[in-house]
């Protein structure tokens, strides 16, 4: 006696070929979503912007008239921005990184810790605005300056590179330091020489993507309070500026109808600056990628 | 004077695996515990000078754990505790002030995979020498070569000390991890399964570079191949449970064992 018969078989084979084709299709049509509203940003965008988009927009300072409108101070305060952000997340998360992954003990504390830092990453960056408004601004004293929005992006996307950095640490095999100590070298001796350089594409890869993310962000300076329209270029940490965020915010929301073009052109400048540093990541991951 | 130093350069191959050439480790009442977990009992045993200690028994029996703890590598698992002593040459390693990176220098090791850096074959062989501070490129250089000479390799590597050591073959991967492992100039040598992962033809590379390493240096090794612990070793200890069973020439522990269940374990009836 067979209890997988034939004919049971086939009266069902039509009902689950169908399942099987739906099922298909409903996935398509669900990454397509994505798909066509990515795609119909970015004819908007361009078809707008582009008309805006030429030299003299990125060698200009804001103006009251559209057409002499430029991004200048944003394009120039922004890298200004990144110059503090990029080493002190950098330095700090990966830091951080190596301390919970090769020198913590699994303790409740240590676990507290690492799954409260992905925690952080969830967090709003308004409040993390709110954060670097009461300590930087204030408590510090560094008033409305790179240095203090730059420390308060650094804070922001802290959590994100210290996720990244535990995982690239955590994916050197443990044969591999195992291979170091066995010779007498010591732990500090191991990470440099054979845990940060095979982590280091890992890490790499999620620091630029999270630098690009505080490229883009702007709740936490527009909470900070930074101007918008600025005529002159800063010369240290403790000046004000602007960034590419912020101007685009700020023309978005005037009523005339061809700021919402330059606002355009802005967003391209932004998204140009973002692909860019994206790809450099991408590279780095496929240039350094090693396999054990 | 000449005469003195001749006398003792002949002293071990001259008395042979027979005498009683120094003991270099030791352990007395060793005990071991992962958390709760009592993973070695009251470990009881000599290796001595120029010898090929093997260490067999089935899978979980301890035997990885132990050779682990004869330098201290253990230690990485943060729920281990010990207690007992293992000496080497006289002195307790996990005595207070013993640091585990100078017991590593002198008591190396080889893993059951094949574990080479991602770097040239040169920076793998030079790793443990720089460690250690020796940045001189001429002296770097003889370092190498002597060490991939020892582990007989030299020859077909000799061209391409550049190379990714990832780029050779599983056999040649683990003689050049015995080759970084004698560049550290150490006394002991311990062998995890220094062959499970490798085939025939490599598994007899290394055991025949085993038997001249010996001259040299004292070996311990893991073996789960009862027959590759009748060919190398000079003694073998059955471990089963975390206790030693036997330990004894190897020559009598292959024929006549005292106990039955190394005779069970050694006729294959289990394990």
């Amino acid at each position: 006696m067979r209890y997988i018969q034939e004919e049971l078989v086939m009266k069902r084979m039509n009902k689950r070929l169908i399942s099987n084709k739906l099922w298909k299709f409903i996935f398509i049509v669900a990454t397509s979503f994505a798909l066509i509203s990515l795609g119909m940003l970015l004819y908007r965008i361009l078809t707008q912007g582009l008309g805006f988009l030429d030299i003299s927009f990125i060698t200009n300072f804001a103006s009251r008239i559209p057409e002499s409108a430029g991004i200048k101070a944003a394009l120039v305060g922004s890298l200004w921005l990144m110059s503090v952000v990029a080493p002190v997340s950098i330095i700090l998360g990966v830091s951080t990184a190596l301390y919970l992954e090769e020198y913590a003990k699994q303790n409740k504390l240590n676990d507290f810790i690492r799954i409260n830092i992905s925690n952080l990453a969830g967090v709003p960056s308004i409040v993390f605005g709110l954060l670097g408004l009461t300590i930087f601004v204030r408590l510090f004293g560094f008033d409305k300056s790179i240095l203090a929005a730059g420390l308060t992006m650094s804070l922001l996307i802290l959590p994100v590179i210290i996720v990244a950095a535990q995982e690239a640490i955590r994916a050197v095999p443990n044969e591999q330091r195992e291979a170091s100590y066995g010779m007498g070298a010591t732990k500090w001796q191991t990470i440099v020489r054979v845990v940060l350089p095979a982590a280091i594409p890992g890490i790499l890869t999620g620091s630029i993507l999270a630098l690009s993310r505080a490229i883009g962000e702007t709740a936490p300076l527009v909470v900070i309070g930074i101007p918008v329209i600025l005529q002159f270029l800063p010369t240290g940490y403790l000046d004000t500026f602007t960034a590419l965020p912020m101007q685009i915010f700020d023309w978005a929301k005037r009523p005339q109808e061809a700021f919402q073009h330059v606002a355009s052109a802005g967003i391209i400048v932004l998204m140009v600056f973002l692909l860019t540093m994206n790809s450099i990541a991408i590279f780095i991951r496929n240039k350094f990628q090693k396999r054990y | 004077m000449v005469q003195l130093l001749t006398k003792h350069e002949v002293r071990p191959s001259a008395m042979g695996i027979e005498t009683n050439q120094a003991n270099i480790m030791q352990s007395h009442n060793f005990n071991l515990w992962y958390g709760d977990h009592h993973a070695l009992k009251d470990i009881n045993l000599e290796m001595k000078e120029n010898e090929v200690t093997a260490i067999i028994g089935p899978s979980g029996c301890g035997k990885s754990t132990y050779i682990k703890a004869l330098n201290r590598m253990v230690e990485l698992v943060p729920i281990v505790r010990t207690s007992g002593q293992i000496n080497y040459r006289g002195r307790n390693i996990f005595s207070n002030g013993y640091e585990v990176e100078e017991l590593r220098t002198k008591v190396g090791m080889v893993f059951q995979k094949p574990n080479p850096f991602p770097k040239s074959i040169y920076d793998n062989i030079a790793y443990g020498p720089r460690i250690h501070g020796i940045k001189n490129k001429k002296i770097l250089d003889e370092i190498v070569e002597k060490s991939l000479r020892g582990a007989a390799i030299w020859d077909e590597v000799k061209d391409r000390l550049n190379q990714n050591a990832y780029g050779l073959s599983g056999g040649q991967q683990q003689r050049i991890c015995i080759a970084r492992c004698l560049a550290i100039e150490p006394d002991v040598i311990l062998m995890d399964e220094p062959t499970s992962a490798l085939d025939p033809i490599s598994t007899l590379k290394v055991e025949e570079l085993v038997q001249q390493m010996k001259e040299q240096y004292s070996i311990v090794i893991v073996t789960h191949n009862m027959q590759q612990a009748a060919r190398i070793s000079d003694k073998t200890a059955f471990f089963l449970n975390g206790e030693v069973v036997e330990f004894d020439k190897t020559d009598i522990i292959f024929s006549t064992p005292s106990d039955q269940r190394t005779e069970d374990y050694i006729s294959g009836r289990f394990g």
